[in-house]
This record gives C-alpha cells, sequence and structure tokens, in this order.
C-alpha cells in the first residue's frame, strides 16, 4: 500500500521522538453489572494529563483506575464522559497509546524479536530491514539484545516486562499506559526497573499513565500521584512530587511524600490497600 | 545413542521370545508363524508389489480424508468458538458425534454410497472431522483475553487478531486435536477396509482380510505389523516435529 505523495520513512525516521500527547479525560462514567446489582466503577472522572507527564494512579484493587486506564487505551468505552487525546475523542484502541499490562500480555508462540516486531509490522511504510533495526535499539533499550532469539518461557518475571516495555515502545506511541507493570515482581527487580523506567522515559519523551496500588512506587515514578477512592471510583486527591530526578525508591524524601499519601489512602479507611514498598 | 541402544535391544529381545514360542510348538505354526516366515511374506509382498500398491491405497484413502476433515474442521470449530450459535448447533453436533466411534459410521457409508472410494472417503472424514471442531474450538476458548487486548493496542483488526493471535495461540490444542482426529480416522479406515472389499483397490486392511480368509497367519501378522509401523512413522515424521517445536516454544514439559 504505497500512498502517493507520502514517501516511506526510515529507521531512523521511525525512531525520532515523536511528540507525546496531552490527554483530558471529561466526566468519565462507568459502570459494570455484577452479582449485587450495578456497580459505578467510575463517577463523573475529569483529569488533564500534560504532555510528557508521567502520572501515578494509586488506590485500594476495585476503585477503577484500572478502568480509567482502559478506556483510556480505548479497550473499554465510557457510559458516558470524554476522553480526548491532543483534542481528538478517543473512540477505540490504537498504536497511539500503548499498554503494558500487569501479567506480561506476551505471545509464547513468538520470539523475543518476535513479539517486538509484532506491533512494527502492523505500521506500514517501513521495510523488514527498517523494523529489524527499530525492534533490535528497544531490546537494546531495556538491556535485552542478547535475548533476542529466546523463547518467552526461557525468561524470569522482570525480563518479561523488560520485554513488554520494548514491545510497547517499539511502535513508537505517544501515550504509555502502565497497569500494575511490577506487581508481581520481585522487590530487586522492581527497583532496577524504577531506574529504567525513568531513563527510558527521559530519553524517548512518553506521556504515561501508570496504574499501581504500591504508594512508594508512585511517588518514586509519578510527576504527579492521584489517589483514587473507591465506591463509586473517583479521583480523591491529588499530589505532586516535587523531587529531582532519577528518583531512588529508597530515599529519604521519597519516604516523606510515600508516608502522606498512605495517610490519606488510610483515611480512606481501606485496610485492604497495600502501602509498603 | 544409549537410549537407542536399549530401545533396540528391546524390540530384538520381543523378535527372540517370540522365535522360541514358535520353537517350542506350544501353538499349532499354522497359528503362530515364526518371525522368518513373516518376513518371507512381507518379502514376496513387497517383491510383487502388493504391499506397495495396498499401502498406497490405504494412504491415499486416508491423506485425502483426512486433508478434507482438517479443512472442514478448522473453520467450523473457529465458527462455534466465535458464536454462541454454532456453538449450541454444530458444537453440540460435533460433541456427540466424536463420542461416536468412527466405525459406526461404516453401515451408514455403505449404504448410502454403496462399495465404493466415496465410502471409504466418508468413513475418514467423520473420524477426523469432530475431533478437529472440538480441538479448535477448545483451543481458541483458552486463549487468555489479554493477548486479544494487547494485539488490539498495537493496531491489529479482526482477520489478522484471527489469524495472528488467535489461531497460534490455540495451536497446542488444534495440534493434539488434529492427533486425535488422525488416529480415529486410521483406526476407522483399518475397520471399513476389513468388512468392505471395494473393487477400485485394495487397501492394507483389504490384505488383512484376506490373509484370514486364506488362513495365511504369516500375512496377517506381516500386514499388522506394516500398519502399526506407518502409525509410529507418520508420529515420527508430521507430529513429533510440530510437538517438539510446540514444547521448545511454549516451554511445556517435553515428554
Amino acid at each position: 500500500m504505497h500512498l502517493p505523495g507520502r514517501h516511506r520513512s526510515s529507521a531512523t525516521e521511525e525512531l525520532q521522538i515523536v511528540a507525546p500527547s496531552k490527554l483530558a479525560i471529561e466526566n468519565v462514567s462507568k459502570s459494570f453489572r455484577g452479582a449485587s446489582g450495578s456497580v459505578l466503577a467510575l463517577d463523573r472522572v475529569s483529569l488533564n494529563v500534560a504532555e510528557a507527564e508521567f502520572v501515578c494512579l494509586v488506590g485500594a484493587s476495585g476503585c477503577g483506575k484500572t478502568t480509567l486506564l482502559n478506556i483510556i487505551a480505548g479497550l473499554e468505552k465510557p457510559d458516558s464522559g470524554l476522553v480526548l487525546a491532543d483534542g481528538k475523542p478517543v473512540t477505540g484502541p490504537g498504536r497511539e497509546r500503548l499498554v503494558m499490562f500487569q501479567e506480561p500480555a506476551l505471545f509464547p508462540w513468538l520470539t523475543v524479536l518476535g513479539n517486538v516486531l509484532f506491533g512494527l509490522k502492523l505500521k506500514p511504510n517501513l521495510t523488514s530491514k527498517d523494523r529489524r533495526d527499530v525492534a533490535s535499539y528497544y531490546l537494546e533499550l531495556v538491556g535485552l539484545s542478547r535475548f533476542e532469539r529466546a523463547n518467552i518461557h526461557e525468561l524470569s518475571g522482570g525480563m518479561k516486562q523488560r520485554v513488554s516495555l520494548a514491545r510497547a515502545l517499539a511502535p513508537n506511541p505517544r501515550v504509555l499506559l502502565m497497569d500494575e507493570p511490577f506487581a508481581a515482581l520481585d522487590a530487586l527487580t522492581r527497583e532496577q526497573l524504577y531506574g529504567d523506567i525513568q531513563r527510558i522515559w527521559k530519553a524517548r519523551r512518553k506521556t504515561i499513565v501508570f496504574v499501581t496500588h504500591n504508594v512508594r512506587e508512585a511517588a518514586c515514578l509519578g510527576d504527579r500521584v492521584l489517589l483514587f477512592a473507591p465506591h463509586p471510583g473517583r479521583i480523591h486527591e491529588e499530589f505532586t512530587v516535587d523531587l529531582p530526578r532519577p528518583r531512588d525508591i529508597n530515599s529519604v524524601d521519597l519516604a516523606a511524600y510515600a508516608t502522606r499519601i498512605t495517610k490519606a489512602l488510610k483515611s480512606l479507611g481501606q485496610p485492604e490497600a497495600a502501602v509498603t514498598g | 545413542m544409549k537410549r537407542f541402544l536399549l530401545a533396540a535391544i528391546f524390540f530384538a529381545a520381543l523378535v527372540l521370545i517370540w522365535e522360541i514360542l514358535f520353537r517350542v510348538k506350544i501353538w499349532s505354526p499354522v497359528l503362530l508363524p515364526s518371525p522368518g516366515q513373516v518376513v518371507t511374506y512381507l518379502e514376496s509382498a513387497a517383491a510383487d508389489g502388493t504391499l506397495a500398491k495396498a499401502t498406497v491405497i490405504t494412504m491415499r484413502r486416508l491423506l485425502v480424508g483426512y486433508v478434507i476433515g482438517l479443512i472442514m474442521g478448522l473453520p467450523l470449530g473457529l465458527l462455534t468458538a466465535r458464536w454462541k450459535l454454532f456453538h449450541d448447533t454444530i458444537g453440540t453436533l460435533a460433541l456427540g458425534l466424536q463420542t461416536l466411534p468412527s466405525v459406526c459410521w461404516v453401515p451408514l457409508a455403505l449404504l448410502w454410497f454403496g462399495q465404493t472410494e466415496t465410502a471409504m472417503l466418508f468413513v475418514v472424514v467423520m473420524g477426523t472431522l469432530w475431533s478437529v471442531v472440538i480441538a479448535t474450538e477448545t483451543g481458541v476458548r483458552n486463549v487468555p483475553p489479554i493477548y486479544r487486548r494487547a494485539a488490539l493496542t498495537m493496531g491489529s483488526k479482526r482477520f489478522h487478531i484471527w489469524f495472528k493471535v488467535i489461531l497460534p495461540a490455540a495451536l497446542p490444542f488444534i495440534v493434539s486435536g488434529m492427533k486425535q482426529g488422525w488416529a480415529f480416522a486410521w483406526r476407522s479406515l483399518m475397520a471399513a477396509e476389513i468388512f468392505v472389499t471395494i473393487l477400485t483397490g485394495f487397501g492394507l486392511g483389504q490384505l488383512l482380510h484376506y490373509g484370514r480368509e486364506l488362513n495365511a497367519m504369516e500375512q496377517v501378522i506381516g500386514i499388522m505389523i506394516v500398519i502399526v509401523v506407518i502409525g509410529l512413522l507418520a508420529d515420527k515424521i508430521f507430529f513429533s516435529p510440530i510437538e517438539k517445536f510446540l514444547h521448545r516454544r511454549w516451554g511445556t514439559s517435553q515428554a
């Protein structure tokens, strides 16, 4: 499919930094029908995310933060309200806004390289060599160049999430949506990934919406931390984390932020929320 | 190499026991021929071409029917997995007919199609089809929804998702269904060939049948061995490499 007046983009062009999106979430409501009637997962939630901003959504399970992420991704439709990406309404999923899921949604029938190439193959105007170059670049970025021929089951949990990250970055989205991507990992691996994600965010300039139930993680990564309250799901409080980057998860300043957020979270009366680092 | 040697010793021992049983003459040599007699029969059958001809006829029936069964079964399985209506109708039918031993199709096929190749083909297709339908449906239903969601965000759409995500993800199930379908087809074809003489060609089952009619036990045993070897070869040449690939990629335990 060669469109007239539109030249083929090269790997170098493909690797250029695209402008990150500005997101506007306006009065989004969503309810689910469950066994015990209808549950209001999101109640008129409004939120603006600036270009290249890193926003963390924290809250107990069932407060609608993952639902909001899915709505921003276009994987779910809100009952009412609107999501705008750069002023245009989001009507469905698309590669401008890629999602990194909690469980690695990597495809076991493909190798590491095959997984990273999956999204690239859906981009027109690229030769297979360009795609390979782009995929190699991102595997290098997440530190897995040596494993491009590996099968998915041969990787550790942390490596799987690195591949997921490379796969999500490869089509060069404007927004990265991360749904508790590190929740299933051990503390040491997580700490490494906090460093990596900050470095990559700086290098690739993405707008990131990051869902977590780990307060310390949110304070470590986010420019802003939005605390969600459940029943119905809504934004309860907003914290701006004003700390220099790269941030260390174990720093004292960060702990102070985490304590403040945790206090607010506890005041909501949800003992089930994980507040440990 | 060690494994191969052990297996070789095992089969040599089997033949040896057979030979000893023959020599001590517990049973009449008419009922239990020696390994040598069976080999002599196989050699002569190979030399005059009967064996090759019968094998070709049987394999042609089997392969044509099997491929038809696959071509019909895969899309039907996808339909039953995708739409409730097909699941409730064709899915239920497949589930029911899969429990029917496929040799039960032989009388029906004979009445419908007479002593023709079509009857043979019909039996093989029925043996293959329902296993493949059910395996495909099960496979597709077991694909984690997150694969689809991940693919959607990367810009994958309907057909692309079906061919590049759902089908590959369901592959382990589909392959085991194909294997089961193969086994069913092979068994039902043998049964059909033993029961029915079809003038358009004598397959291995018919050779077996004539062995019985002529009281030629060395022929019966010889053909049985050929049938076993074909089954083994099909597994080693066709299914085993696919299963090895699946084990390697998916990381499931290697048999």
